[in-house]
C-alpha cells in the first residue's frame, strides 16, 4: 500500500507530546521510584501451589507472621491456588530461613505444599546484578551511538540516541507508574527494545539518506515526511508480526514471562512511535540537508 | 541479484540441510545414534536447583596468620629484636620493636632465599606478606598476591570438597564450576529440594579430637558447651584432626541400639590416637566439630586398632550426614550460599507447555498474516521462516546450547522479527514495480536496494544481543543466544533461501508475477 500522510505538520505537536511523556516518566522514576524485584534488591521469592482452594492470601500471611521475616508480601499468582511470597529481608546465608518457612507453611496450612519455585538473592549479588544491568543498558546505547555514527553522519547518530533515551525513559516511567516489578528479564526486555527501536529508526534513516541525495531541493521535514510514508507499510507490517508473537507470549506464555512480554509490547509501540515522531523530526534541529551527505557521496547509492 | 550460480545454489541448500539435520536430531533421541548432540533444557524448564556459593576467606586469613605466630616470634628472638605488645588482629600481626633497626628487619623479612616466614612467590614475583612500619609499630599482613594464592587454593579445595559431598549424595549430573575469584556455581538438575545439600554445604566440618582438662588456664584451653548445656574446659592442643580419617560410616550401636558414626584412621592417626588414649584412660575426650563439642566420652581403655566411633544424641539422618561430611573432608573455610534458584519439576513442565503453545500460536499467527499480506510471496516468506527456525535449532544443537524459558521467548521474538527482512525486501520491490516497467528488473533492484537497510537494521539488534550475552546472567544469557543466532539465520534465510525461491519463480513466470 502506498501512503501519503502528512506527518510533518504534526511534528511540532508530537515533539511536545514526547517531551511531556519523558518529563512525566522522569518524575515518576525520580519520586515514585522503580519497584525492584529480589534480583536487584535482594531477598527471597517463593512460589507455591496448594491443593486446597479455600486458602486465602491472608491465611498465608498470618501463618508467616509467626516467624520474624520483616516485610512479607503475599499475592495470588496465575491460577487461584498459586501464591507468590516475597520476603525482603536480606540474608547472607539463606540455608536456615527457607527451611523454617517451609516448616511453618506445612504446619499451618495443613497440607503438603508444592514448592514450585524458590529464588533467593543475597545483598552482594543483587547489587552486582543491578550494576551489570545498568552497565549493559548504558553500553548498548553507546554502541548504537557509534554504530550509527559510523554508518551515517553524527546528526543521525544523535537523533537515534535521543529516540532511544525517549524509549527507555518512557518504558521505565510506565513501569514506575504501574509499579511493575523490575527484574533480570526486564533488563533483557529493555535491551531488546533498544535493538528493535534502533532497527526501526535505521530503516527510516536509510530512506532519508537516500532521499536527501535524490531530491536536493526539498526541506528536511519534507524529506522526513516522504521517507516515513515510503517505509510506513513496512513499519506497520513488522510491528504487527512482532506484536502477534509478543501477544502470544503475553497471553499463553505463563505467568513468568508476563512482565517480560508486557515490557516488550510497550517497547515495540513506543519504539515505532519514536522512529516516526522523535528520530525523524529531530533531524531538522541539527540542520540536516543534502549538504550533510556531500562528503560521503559514494556511500549513498547502494 | 536474481541470478544464482549452480555452486551457490548447492552451497545454500547444503548449509540449510546440514543445519536442519542437526535440528532433527532432537526428535530422535535414540541412544544408538552416533551423533548424540542435543539442545539441553535449562534448570527453569526441567526443574532443578542453582546455587551460587561464595567462600569466606576471613577466617582462613586469621587462621593462617595464627600459624605464623610461633615462627615470627622465633625469628624475632633469633635475630635479637626486642619486641613487645605482640598481638593478632583480624587480618594483621602487630608488634613494637624498640630499637631502631628497621632496615635490618626489612632485609631479613624480605629475603628471597629460604624465607620460611615470608616465602617469595615466583609466579607473581612478590612476597606472601607485606610489612608496614610506622613509628616503631610493625604491622604484618598478607600482600595482594599472598591473598590471591591463599584465595585460589581455598577455592580449588572447596570445589573439590563440594563435589565430593554432592557426589556422595548421588545427585545426577551435577555441574560444579568456579565463577570469578571467590564463587562456585552448583547446578543440580532434577533436584526437587536442595535443603539437605544446602545444610551439608553450610558446614565446614572441621573435626578434631582434644582432651578435656580440669585446669582453667587462658592460653592452653578454652571453654565450650556441650549439647546438654554442660560446660567443659577443653585443651587447645589438637590430638588428631579429620584429615587423619580414611573412612566414616553410619552404624547402629549393637548394645544401645543408637545410631553412631564408625570411623577408621590412617596409620599416623592410629598411632597418635593409640598413644593418647593409652596415656589418658579415665579422662574425657572431646570430639569437636566446627568449634562445638558433639560428644565427650570417657576413655575407658586404650584404642589402638585405628578405628573408633562417635555416638551421642543423634538421629539416623544426622549420623548419615555426619559420616558423609567426615568422609568428604573439611572445607578450608566457610562458604555462604549467596544466590539460590530452585524450580520444581511441575513448574518446569508447565513452562515447557506454555512456552510451546505460545510458540506454535505466535508462529501460526505470523504465518497467516504474511500469507494474507503477500499471498504467494507470503508463502515464500513463510518457507524462509520455517527454514530459519530449523537452522536456528540446528545451530543451538551443534553448540549443545541450553534452552531456557527466556530462550523460548527469544525464539518467538525471532519469529516475529525474522519476517521483517522479507517485508523490507517485498515492500521495496513493490515500490520499484510502481516506477519500473521490467518486472525482473524491479525485483532485482528491490533486492539490491533493500540489502543495506536489512543489514543495518539487523546489525543494530545483534549489537544489543551481544551486550546482553556478555553482561546478562543465567537465563537471560539463553535469551541472548537464541535471539543472536536467530538474527544470523534470519539474514541467511531471507537473502539466500527466500531470494532463490523468489528468483526461480519470477524468472519462470516473467509477466504474470503480482506482488
Amino acid at each position: 500500500m502506498k501512503y501519503n500522510l502528512n506527518f510533518a505538520d504534526y511534528f511540532k505537536k508530537f515533539t511536545l507530546v514526547s517531551i511531556i511523556f519523558v518529563l512525566m516518566s522522569l518524575l515518576f522514576i525520580l519520586f515514585k521510584g522503580l519497584n525492584y524485584g529480589i534480583d536487584f534488591k535482594g531477598g527471597t521469592l517463593i512460589e507455591i501451589r496448594l491443593e486446597n482452594d479455600a486458602v486465602k492470601v491472608s491465611d498465608i500471611r498470618n501463618s508467616l507472621k509467626k516467624i520474624d521475616l520483616g516485610d512479607v508480601n503475599v499475592k495470588n499468582f496465575g491460577e487461584g491456588t498459586d501464591f507468590l511470597i516475597k520476603i525482603e529481608r536480606k540474608l547472607n546465608n539463606n540455608e536456615v530461613i527457607i527451611t523454617e518457612i517451609k516448616e511453618t507453611l506445612n504446619q499451618n496450612l495443613n497440607e503438603e505444599v508444592n514448592y514450585r519455585r524458590i529464588e533467593s538473592v543475597g545483598p552482594k549479588v543483587s547489587s552486582e546484578l543491578l550494576k551489570s544491568g545498568i552497565i549493559s543498558i548504558g553500553l548498548a546505547l553507546l554502541m548504537m551511538l557509534f554504530y550509527i555514527w559510523f554508518r551515517f553522519e553524527w546528526q543521525f547518530s544523535l537523533g537515534s540516541i535521543i529516540a532511544l533515551f525517549h524509549d527507555v525513559i518512557i518504558t521505565l516511567g510506565v513501569f514506575s507508574a504501574l509499579s511493575i516489578e523490575i527484574n533480570l528479564s526486564i533488563v533483557a526486555a529493555v535491551l531488546t527494545i533498544v535493538g528493535y527501536s534502533m532497527n526501526d529508526t535505521v530503516v527510516i534513516y536509510d530512506r532519508i539518506r537516500e532521499n536527501l541525495s535524490k531530491y536536493n531541493r526539498l526541506e528536511i521535514d519534507q524529506i522526513s515526511n516522504l521517507s516515513i510514508n515510503e517505509t510506513l507499510s513496512r513499519t506497520l507490517i513488522t510491528s504487527v508480526t512482532t506484536l502477534l508473537a509478543l501477544f502470544s507470549i503475553f497471553i499463553l506464555g505463563g505467568a513468568i514471562l508476563k512482565g517480560f512480554s508486557f515490557a516488550m509490547i510497550m517497547g515495540v509501540l513506543i519504539g515505532t512511535y519514536s522512529s516516526i515522531f522523535v528520530a525523524s523530526p529531530v533531524l531538522r534541529y541539527f540542520k540536516v540537508s543534502y549538504k550533510t551527505l556531500e562528503k560521503k557521496e559514494e556511500k549513498i547509492v547502494p | 541479484m536474481l541470478n544464482f550460480t549452480k555452486i551457490k545454489i548447492i552451497s545454500i541448500y547444503f548449509i540449510f540441510l546440514f543445519l536442519a539435520f542437526f535440528a532433527f536430531l532432537n526428535i530422535f533421541s535414540n541412544e544408538n545414534l552416533p551423533l548424540k548432540k542435543k539442545v539441553n533444557l535449562g534448570l527453569d524448564l526441567q526443574g532443578g536447583s542453582y546455587l551460587l556459593l561464595e567462600i569466606d576467606t576471613n577466617p582462613l586469613i586469621k587462621e593462617r596468620l595464627q600459624d605464623k605466630v610461633i615462627d615470627i616470634k622465633k625469628f624475632l628472638r633469633k635475630n635479637n629484636f626486642s619486641y613487645n605488645s605482640f598481638k593478632i588482629n583480624e587480618n594483621s600481626i602487630n608488634f613494637i620493636i624498640g630499637d631502631d633497626n628497621t632496615n635490618k628487619f626489612q632485609n631479613l623479612f624480605f629475603s628471597k632465599k629460604d624465607n620460611l616466614i615470608n616465602p617469595y612467590i615466583d609466579q607473581y614475583r612478590a612476597h606472601q606478606l607485606d610489612l608496614v612500619v610506622e613509628n616503631k609499630n610493625y604491622k604484618i599482613e598478607f600482600s595482594k598476591y599472598g591473598l590471591l594464592t591463599l584465595n585460589n587454593a581455598a577455592v580449588k579445595q572447596s570445589i573439590e570438597i563440594v563435589r565430593r559431598r554432592i557426589d556422595d549424595l548421588g545427585t545426577k549430573e551435577p555441574t560444579i564450576i568456579q565463577r570469578g575469584e571467590k564463587r562456585i556455581v552448583v547446578e543440580l538438575p532434577g533436584l526437587k529440594d536442595p535443603s539437605r545439600i544446602k545444610s551439608l554445604l553450610g558446614k565446614t566440618a572441621q573435626l578434631n579430637f582434644r582432651l578435656v582438662t580440669d585446669k582453667d588456664n587462658d592460653f592452653g584451653s578454652e571453654k565450650m558447651t556441650l549439647d546438654d548445656g554442660e560446660e567443659a574446659i577443653v585443651n587447645k592442643k589438637i590430638i588428631m584432626s579429620g584429615e587423619n580419617l580414611i573412612d566414616a560410616q553410619p552404624r547402629v550401636d549393637s548394645q544401645t541400639n543408637k545410631p553412631m558414626v564408625f570411623f577408621s584412621l590412617d596409620r599416623y592417626g592410629a598411632q597418635k590416637f593409640g598413644k593418647v588414649t593409652t596415656n589418658n584412660v579415665g579422662k574425657r575426650l572431646a570430639i569437636v566439630l566446627d568449634n562445638q563439642i558433639i560428644s565427650a566420652p570417657v576413655i575407658r581403655e586404650a584404642i589402638t586398632g585405628g578405628s573408633g566411633s562417635i555416638s551421642g544424641n543423634f538421629s539416623f539422618q544426622q549420623v548419615t550426614d555426619l559420616a558423609l561430611l567426615l568422609r568428604s573432608g573439611a572445607l578450608p573455610t566457610p562458604i555462604n550460599i549467596v544466590e539460590e534458584r530452585t524450580v520444581g519439576p511441575d513448574l518446569g513442565k508447565d513452562s515447557i507447555i506454555s512456552g510451546t503453545i505460545s510458540l506454535v500460536i505466535g508462529f501460526a499467527l505470523v504465518v497467516l498474516y504474511m500469507f494474507y499480506k503477500y499471498r504467494f510471496f507470503g508463502l515464500i516468506a513463510n518457507i524462509s521462516l520455517i527454514s530459519n527456525l530449523l537452522m536456528l535449532v540446528g545451530v543451538l544443537t551443534i553448540l549443545e546450547a541450553t534452552l531456557t524459558l527466556p530462550g523460548i521467548a527469544g525464539i518467538i521474538l525471532t519469529v516475529g522479527m525474522a519476517v521483517d527482512a522479507n517485508v523490507l525486501i517485498f515492500e521495496r520491490i513493490r515500490e520499484e514495480l510502481r516506477t519500473e516497467k521490467s518486472i525482473i528488473h524491479a525485483f532485482d533492484m528491490g533486492y539490491s536496494r533493500a540489502k543495506i537497510t536489512v543489514l543495518d537494521a539487523n546489525l543494530t539488534t545483534l549489537l544489543a544481543t551481544i551486550i546482553l550475552f556478555f553482561f546478562g546472567s543465567g537465563p537471560v544469557k539463553g535469551f541472548a543466544v537464541t535471539l543472536g543466532i536467530g538474527i544470523i539465520t534470519t539474514l541467511f534465510s531471507a537473502y539466500f533461501i527466500a531470494r532463490h525461491l523468489t528468483s526461480s519463480y519470477v524468472l519462470k513466470n516473467k509477466e504474470s508475477v503480482k506482488l
